[in-house]
């Protein structure tokens, strides 16, 4: 029982690592930009939520209302005046400017709110589980970041292949002088782009707040995870982000029911498996990373 | 006639090489003006500084009255000028129809819709599902055309249509052209073919090192002329 335990847990976990790797998925899936800050503008949104709650006195759901449209303008401005700079000079400089983001952000959040832990209350569902038999409890709470992450990973999906915005989007990242040549506006589309992936960054930020504790420097590691779980997913692929953050979520959860020190390690060693797997097998001439939106 | 697109003394560099010197045309609406000229001559560069995928170094662009010199590439296609650019260049990972329904959303609005293209060229129809980059070059150019049809061009710039095309499937990509033409399409055209240039415009212009040499309308021009001026054989050419 304890193995089915660590692997259901494991799943929702991965739920948490999905909502986060979405916007990333976006970003470095689709449009090819490596943005390093991606885990410390969610962390931003996970301290904008605590100032909410603690001097509005608003729920942390209620703070979502202010943070979401504030995250949307954050990302179209972050694009419109860092990250389209960057890109003009080629693809390593985006990957210097994030990095030095994430940098600043860390310690902004550290003179503003002291290395101390800060954590959300999740409100009435963090204390209330389903229990599946004396020994598997699920706690709610995780049911419901894992939905959230499922409806965030799908809508993007839906996004991208149905509608105008999500065709502009990967013709401008396939071949941006072209889409000008037909009319979209390649830069106002990236803009937007960015926006909501920032935006999704600022929504897992708070659910991630509300499920663990954060300080200023927890960005990076959980960028760590992001990544990781959007690279064994498969590049580009959206759906695969929800099963890339699953399988680390497993992996981990697995790997510290065999001994507790192997939590964040199996999760590393799964992530190389499956890189050298795909490499070997794309040797072999198959295709097993999707490109495009899949 | 006021021209629909009129080029003045346009300047375009590429780094220290100058492509196109000191260049002017008109284009009249209805008509079709054939570019021809060498490899190197500077034609593929004339038609992306017209469509605004290359900032010209000196002279003006105007179209249908208004001056569109400084205007990104994106605001031209909504005034009406869509290239068809050389090499294809589709989104190789999008469907035909989403290659063609991204350049719909994003053009003019107009006449022109899947349906329409697809019934202008009834290769496409089964392949619509199907990846751009998985097409042959003829499908792959029909698809082009279609995709600048879809921003409802009243100016459409054909770069070299039939590089790469096997002769059977040029006369089909030309057959289209032809229609479109007759229902009174404005057609700027880079074609290295002579015989087919001068056999589908109006009008023939000739480039040469970056200059336009000779230009004339079809029955005035002699073939030979046209070789010359191609060459760079004609005594005092441009001057």
């Amino acid at each position: 029982m304890t193995w089915v335990n660590a692997v259901v847990h494991g799943i929702l976990l991965g739920g948490v690592y999905a909502l986060l790797a979405s916007g990333l998925a976006l970003m470095f899936g689709v449009m090819r930009i490596i943005n390093l800050a991606h885990g410390s503008l969610a962390l931003i949104g996970a301290y904008m939520a605590f100032l909410l709650t603690e001097h509005v006195h608003i729920t942390t759901y209620l703070a979502l209302a202010p943070i979401l449209p504030g995250a949307l303008v954050a990302g179209y401005v972050l694009q419109r005046t860092m990250l389209e700079r960057s890109l003009r000079a080629g693809q390593l400089v985006p990957l210097l400017t994030t990095f030095g983001l994430l940098i600043v952000i860390a310690n902004v959040l550290q003179y503003f709110f002291s290395p101390d832990v800060h954590s959300l209350d999740e409100g009435r569902i963090g204390a209330t589980s389903w229990n599946v038999s004396s020994t598997l409890a699920i706690p709610w709470f995780d049911v419901l970041t894992l939905g959230i992450a499922v409806f965030v990973l799908g809508s993007l999906q839906l996004l991208l292949r149905y509608t105008q915005l999500g065709r502009e989007l990967r013709a401008t990242a396939e071949d941006a002088d072209t889409a000008e040549l037909v009319g979209i506006n390649a830069r106002a589309v990236y803009a937007r782009a960015t926006a909501i992936a920032v935006a999704t960054a600022a929504l897992a930020g708070v659910f991630y707040g509300m499920r663990s504790s954060f300080d200023p420097n927890a960005g990076a590691a959980q960028l760590l995870y992001a990544f990781e779980a959007v690279v064994i997913g498969g590049i580009g692929s959206l759906w695969g982000t929800l099963w890339g953050g699953i399988v680390l979520g497993v992996a981990q959860v697995v790997g510290a029911q065999i001994n507790s020190e192997y939590f964040a390690l199996s999760g590393h060693v799964v992530f190389l498996a499956v890189l050298v797997a795909r490499s070997v097998i794309q040797s072999r001439g198959l295709r097993l990373l999707p490109r495009g939106a899949g | 006639m006021t021209a629909l697109l009129s080029v003045d003394r346009l300047d375009v560099r590429h780094g220290l090489l100058q492509a196109v010197r000191q260049v002017s045309l008109e284009v009249v609406e209805g008509e079709t003006l054939s570019l021809v000229g060498a490899n190197g001559a500077g034609k593929t560069t004339l038609l992306r500084a017209i469509a605004g995928a290359h900032r010209p170094a000196g002279g003006r662009v105007r179209f249908d009255g208004r001056d569109i010199t400084s205007l990104p590439a994106h605001r031209r296609v909504k005034l009406g000028i869509a290239l068809v650019p050389e090499g294809r260049r589709l989104f190789p990972n999008l469907t035909v129809e989403e290659n063609l329904r991204v350049a719909g959303g994003a053009g003019r609005s107009g006449p022109w819709s899947v349906d329409k293209v697809l019934e202008a060229f009834p290769l496409l129809e089964p392949l619509r599902r199907k990846r751009a980059a998985s097409l042959s070059g003829g499908e792959q150019q029909a698809t082009a055309i279609g995709r600048a049809l879809m921003t409802n061009p009243r100016l459409l710039l054909l770069d070299e249509v039939s590089l790469g095309l096997a002769p059977v499937v040029v006369e089909g990509v030309y057959r289209s052209l032809a229609t479109l033409i007759e229902a009174g399409a404005t057609i700027l055209l880079v074609e290295q073919d002579l015989s087919r240039a001068m056999s589908v415009a109006d009008r023939v212009a000739c480039m040469l090192e970056g200059r336009i040499v000779l230009e004339g309308n079809r029955g005035e021009l002699t073939r030979e002329q046209v070789t010359e001026a191609y060459f760079g054989l004609r005594a005092g050419a441009g001057a």
